[in-house]
């Protein structure tokens, strides 16, 4: 019996080395442990020995089963990973460098900035505005102090409607409804399209963006002017500017100024963008004039305040290197579409 | 502007200061200046030359052979000028020398070598003549260099006029000395004039300002027995050097006044001008120009006549009948002061900007009318000593500013710049500008000079400027606010905007674009679109660009058309403004719009109509939380489909329509594309209530789902279907679209019934006996299971 065992253990040794597939596997495993199997046959003859040598032979026998199903398991595992293998060895590997897709969508150049910007002043407490693009004669001029007959009324060409309205010139047209709708202090930036009757060409257009932004409280100063200027521009071009103050008339200051930032394209060597200067023309700003706040419902002798202009759509001209300020509101999707994050 | 150095040294001593850095400053502290130009700089050995002999050239009409001094020997040169001639001094370049910037060397001239230059004023850059040589007097020293015989060395500046209009005080040297002097803390010398107290006796001209409302001032004075008739070189030099012409002794002399002092003048001859008259006309007539041009003159210019026959218009040009001439010995001088705006408009209805009528409509200071005669007759007598004055200096004054006193205590100036600025340095600016200030303890007075308080100067806050621009920008200490920080939240409507716009490029790859606030007619007629009626521009450009847009359909659809090359298949939204009319009180009906518009040439209409229709619920759902619904409705505008033009609800209210177009339009397009557009009322959508969101308990139970494909009666719509499982009960969870498509003519749907229950799970047998009564209402409204 002892003999058959071991022949039994050779022979199945054998066999296994020749099953190649689960198939054969399979077959074998019913050929040992099935119910006629070599194994379960071994186990049915026990009935016919003694107690003594049937403990002895069962032990054996069962070893012998035990090793034949573990050593199956073993060859299938070792055949299906070998299956495996050869299907992932035959597997198309990909072309992940195939251009694919494309059909994405695009924001405004206008819009990307515009955001940025608001994300800026938002971490310094601002809030956002919005207002009408068709203003009356009050909100554009007189409630800025420029008052009838004023040149600064003739250094903007004004679109009027046949109702006696007009398309704002300038975002400061927003000025006195701010400062009514939340009093002081406030600090509040609205950006928004303004509308000038000019000649258009590669670097003028009739409708164009602008951004402005007020600051009111006790004690605002030229100090704190400089410094949110100065903070605001090293976030929008993600650097350290210099700024510098020139006087600059404006009729909505007091006093008014031009703000410079040095030029980025030289780092202010001088170049033909900043007309050798090293400095360029950003942005109008100053202190609220006292008759544009008492008009806003805000005492000037208790308040005062900064106001700044920024110019988006030169902004946003500066930032991309767009030559020609009529491709913004052309439509054109070839100059449109490629301004894909926002 | 432009500004010579010299001419400033005159009033205020620069020397040993770093001028160019001293420009730079006056940009920082009171103007910008656009560019700095150094004048005859490039001349080296340029002397006094004396022709010594001249003979014709054998070979040429034109050209001579000299024989020049030069000072240190006598060079042998070639000259075409035609006033040769033998003793004449002129500015002569010697041979290695250099002129205008090119080197003089010796060079061979028509078989004759040439030892040197002979030179014009041209050549020597201090005018435009370039019809001769220059003539130096007689008495010129031979030899000396040219650059110490005259001023022709200077630094002149240009300074951007914007950057002065609200400055009248600036538009003369004089003005732009005192910035110096302040920046510098140098002294600004007094103009020197004469006195005309020895001429009071003399009778006064007839000065009748009849107008008193448009002039201000009027000053004159009469002189006669002038006999010099050409400026001395310095002062023509320096003309020239400011952008002004040379004309005749008289002329020079009023502009050199300008531009030293602002204050415009005008010389009439006295021989045609003898009394004045200042006043406006009833009626329009034709006045002709000193410059030649017959202007038409109406009722609301103001002019100046004599013997009641207009001389000229003031404050802007004189007129070509009393102008003085070089024969001119006799002269009536004005020095006036009118009134800015009337000026200002004056010269904007003649088309005639003057640099008299840019100064006047400044408002300049009155107070410098009689200072500038008395400073012109200073220079006239320096010239020309023989003039006689022969009128008493006659001053018609009409209207004087008031004085511009101001009080303001330290803190206020520590308030409002934020940073300390000592009291004495406060006050020594402010002295140095021309201001009269005194300090009481924290208290300061301060009265404005006439020159800046014309309008320039009005409120505390303007006295900041002074203070501040001359201390400089650049040395201020910069700090933050203390003001206390709240939190901001976004408006409604900001967040509306950027969530659709995020939903439209995100989700369903839209462009952006921006177009303008007007319908383009000349664009909607190449569509066959019809202009709708709205308020109108009155200085539109063109009268295409005349209406303003009463809907974003248009502009988008040209946008669609402009774009066909782009993609075979794209959309593109713009938030933007429209119009729709005029509201009750007069005031136009702007409203906030997103438009929509999609174009493809892959799908057809229909399938691009739902997919606008999945965009438009998208963004409900996305920016409000809401499902918005649509229904049929009649076209607003002609462009669009009849129908299949839908209104867009949401909460009850209409926010928008979708659309296909009129086939005429959608051909007119792109024959081979479909387009779909649409418009949603932005500011109406946010100020919605957003959905609220009521949480589900996800079943742990399996649901089942059961689908029907339906077939469609004619007309029948999915709302019509939809009262068939309103009463299905609550363990139908969702009805959704599964297939939808066309088979002779019919329109089979399938849809897919989705059952569950929080309970339990559910059996086919308690499912079954619902859908059939679902089918059965279906059957009895006429759609019908399809086999």
């Amino acid at each position: 019996m002892k003999e058959k065992i071991d022949s039994l253990r050779q022979g199945f040794e054998q066999e296994l080395a020749k099953a190649a597939s689960s198939e054969a596997v399979e077959k074998l495993r019913v050929a040992y442990l099935g119910r006629k199997g070599s194994v379960t046959e071994l186990l049915k003859g026990l009935k016919d020995v003694g107690a003594q040598e049937k403990k002895e032979l069962g032990q054996h026998i069962n070893q012998l089963k035990k090793q034949v199903e573990e050593r199956l398991s073993q060859q299938v595992e070792a055949i299906r990973a070998a299956e495996e293998q050869r299907e992932i060895d035959s597997a198309q590997q990909y072309d992940v460098t195939l251009p694919v897709g494309g059909a994405l969508g695009s924001y405004h150049p206008i819009t990307v900035v515009q955001r940025q910007l608001e994300e800026i002043f938002a971490s310094m407490g601002f809030i956002v505005e919005d207002y009408n693009e068709i203003v009356t004669d009050y909100q554009c001029f007189e409630a800025v102090n420029i008052p009838k007959d004023h040149p600064a009324r003739d250094m903007q060409d004004t679109y009027y409607l046949e109702n006696g309205q007009l398309l704002k010139t300038h975002t400061s047209a927003a000025q006195n409804f701010i400062l009514q709708k939340y009093g002081a202090p406030v600090r509040a930036i609205f950006p928004g399209r303004c509308f000038r009757n000019e000649a258009t060409d590669a670097s003028h257009e009739t409708t164009f963006f602008q951004m402005e932004g007020i600051m009111v409280d006790k004690n605002i100063s030229i100090s704190n002017l400089i410094y949110f200027m100065k903070t605001m521009l090293s976030e929008v071009f993600e650097r350290d500017v210099k700024v510098r103050l020139r006087p600059g008339f404006f009729p909505f200051v007091e006093p008014g100024f031009e703000l410079d930032i040095n030029c980025l394209i030289c780092g202010g060597e001088g170049c033909s963008t900043c007309h050798h200067s090293g400095w360029v023309e950003l942005c109008p700003c100053g202190m609220i004039h006292p008759n544009v706040l008492k008009m806003g419902g805000v005492d000037p002798e208790e308040y005062t305040g900064f106001a700044f202009g920024l110019g988006l759509t030169r902004l946003v001209m500066m930032k991309y290197g767009v030559k020609d300020i009529r491709d913004l509101n052309s439509g054109n999707l070839k100059a449109l579409s490629q301004f894909r994050q926002a | 502007m432009l500004i010579s150095m010299n001419w400033i040294g005159d009033f205020v001593d620069l020397s040993g200061l770093d001028l160019p850095g001293l420009i730079q400053r006056f940009t920082l502290s009171t103007a910008e200046v656009e560019e700095v130009m150094e004048m005859g700089r490039d001349l080296r050995d340029v002397v006094a030359g004396k022709i010594l002999s001249v003979e014709n050239h054998p070979d040429s009409k034109k050209l001579h052979l000299l024989k020049v001094d030069g000072g240190d020997k006598i060079y042998d040169v070639v000259c075409g000028a035609p006033n040769v001639r033998e003793g004449l001094i002129v500015p002569f370049v010697k041979e290695g020398g250099m002129v205008a910037g090119q080197a003089i060397r010796c060079a061979k001239l028509a078989g004759y070598e040439s030892h040197g230059m002979c030179c014009s004023e041209k050549e020597l850059g201090i005018s435009a003549d370039h019809a001769g040589l220059m003539e130096l007097p007689e008495d010129t020293p031979v030899g000396r260099d040219i650059t110490e015989l005259y001023a022709i060395q200077d630094t002149v500046f240009e300074v951007d006029n914007k950057s002065l209009t609200n400055r009248p005080d600036l538009w003369g040297h004089y003005g732009i000395a005192r910035e110096f002097a302040a920046l510098t803390g140098r002294e600004l010398k007094p103009l020197e004039t004469v006195s005309l107290a020895a001429f009071d006796s003399l009778d006064p001209i007839d000065i009748q300002v009849e107008d008193q409302e448009l002039c201000y001032r009027y000053t004159g004075l009469k002189v006669r027995n002038i006999t010099k008739k050409v400026s001395p070189v310095d002062m023509r030099i320096r003309l020239f050097y400011c952008g002004s012409r040379a004309i005749n002794l008289l002329a020079d002399l009023t502009n050199y006044l300008m531009l030293e002092m602002g204050q415009p003048m005008h010389a009439f001859d006295c021989a045609k001008v003898d009394s004045i008259q200042v006043k406006r006309f009833d009626a329009p007539f034709v006045f002709t120009t000193l410059d030649g041009v017959e202007r038409k003159i109406d009722e609301n210019t103001l002019m100046i006549c004599s013997q009641g026959q207009p001389v000229a218009v003031a404050g802007i040009m004189g007129g070509l009948d009393s102008e003085i001439e070089d024969s001119t010995d006799s002269l009536l001088l004005e020095s006036a002061n009118f009134d800015a705006s009337s000026v200002r408009k004056s010269s904007t209805r003649l088309g005639l900007r003057t640099d008299a009528s840019m100064r006047y409509e400044k408002t300049l200071d009155p107070e410098m009318t009689d200072l500038a005669i008395q400073r012109f007759m200073k220079l006239l007598l320096d010239i020309d000593p023989q003039a006689q004055v022969i009128s008493r200096l006659t001053d018609v004054y009409v209207k004087h500013y008031p004085a511009v006193e101001l009080t303001f205590h330290k803190a206020y100036v520590d308030r409002y710049t934020g940073i300390e600025i000592e009291d004495e340095r406060i006050l020594s600016t402010l002295r140095s500008l021309g201001f009269t200030a005194r300090q009481e303890g924290e208290q300061f007075t301060v009265q404005a000079p006439s020159w800046r308080a014309t309008k320039d100067v009005t409120i505390k806050a303007d006295i900041i400027e002074e203070i501040t621009r001359i201390y400089g920008y650049d040395n201020f200490n910069i700090s933050t606010t203390l003001s206390p920080l709240h939190p901001q939240k976004k408006s409604q409507e900001n967040r509306a905007d950027n969530t659709a716009k995020d939903i439209l490029v995100r989700t369903y790859g839209l462009h952006e674009v921006h177009s303008y606030l007007w319908a383009d007619a000349k664009k909607c007629r190449a569509l066959g679109i019809g202009l709708e009626e709205n308020v109108k521009l009155v200085n539109a450009q063109t009268p295409d660009h005349e209406t303003l847009r009463r809907s974003m359909g248009p502009t988008l659809l040209s946008i669609l058309q402009e774009n066909r090359a782009f993609a075979p298949e794209f959309g593109v939204f713009e938030i933007g403004r429209v119009v729709e009319g005029i509201k009750e009180d007069g005031l136009c009906s702007e409203r906030k719009k997103l438009g929509l518009a999609l174009y493809s040439r892959n799908t057809g209409e229909r399938e691009l109509f739902y997919r606008m229709i999945e965009i438009v619920k998208a963004l409900g759902n996305g920016v409000k939380g809401i499902d918005l619904q649509l229904a049929n409705c009649a076209p607003q505008a002609d462009w669009q489909h009849p129908r299949n033009t839908a209104v867009v609800m949401g909460s009850g209210q209409a926010l928008g329509w979708v659309c296909a177009l009129r086939p005429s339009v959608a051909r007119a397009i792109d024959r081979k594309a479909a387009v779909i557009t649409a418009q949603l009322d932005m500011a109406a959508l946010a100020a919605l209530p957003a959905g609220a969101l009521t949480y589900q308990e996800p079943s742990r139970f399996p649901g089942m789902d059961m689908d029907l494909s339906l077939l469609l009666p004619e007309g029948m719509r999915f709302a019509d279907m939809e009262p068939a499982w309103a009463g299905a009960g609550n363990t139908l969870k969702s009805v959704s679209l599964i297939d939808s498509f066309e088979q002779n003519g019919r329109r089979s749907l399938t849809l897919r019934f989705a059952f569950s229950s929080q309970e339990k799970t559910l059996s086919k047998e308690e499912v079954q006996p619902i859908v059939d009564g679902i089918v059965e209402k279906l059957n009895a409204a006429g759609a019908v299971l399809r086999a």
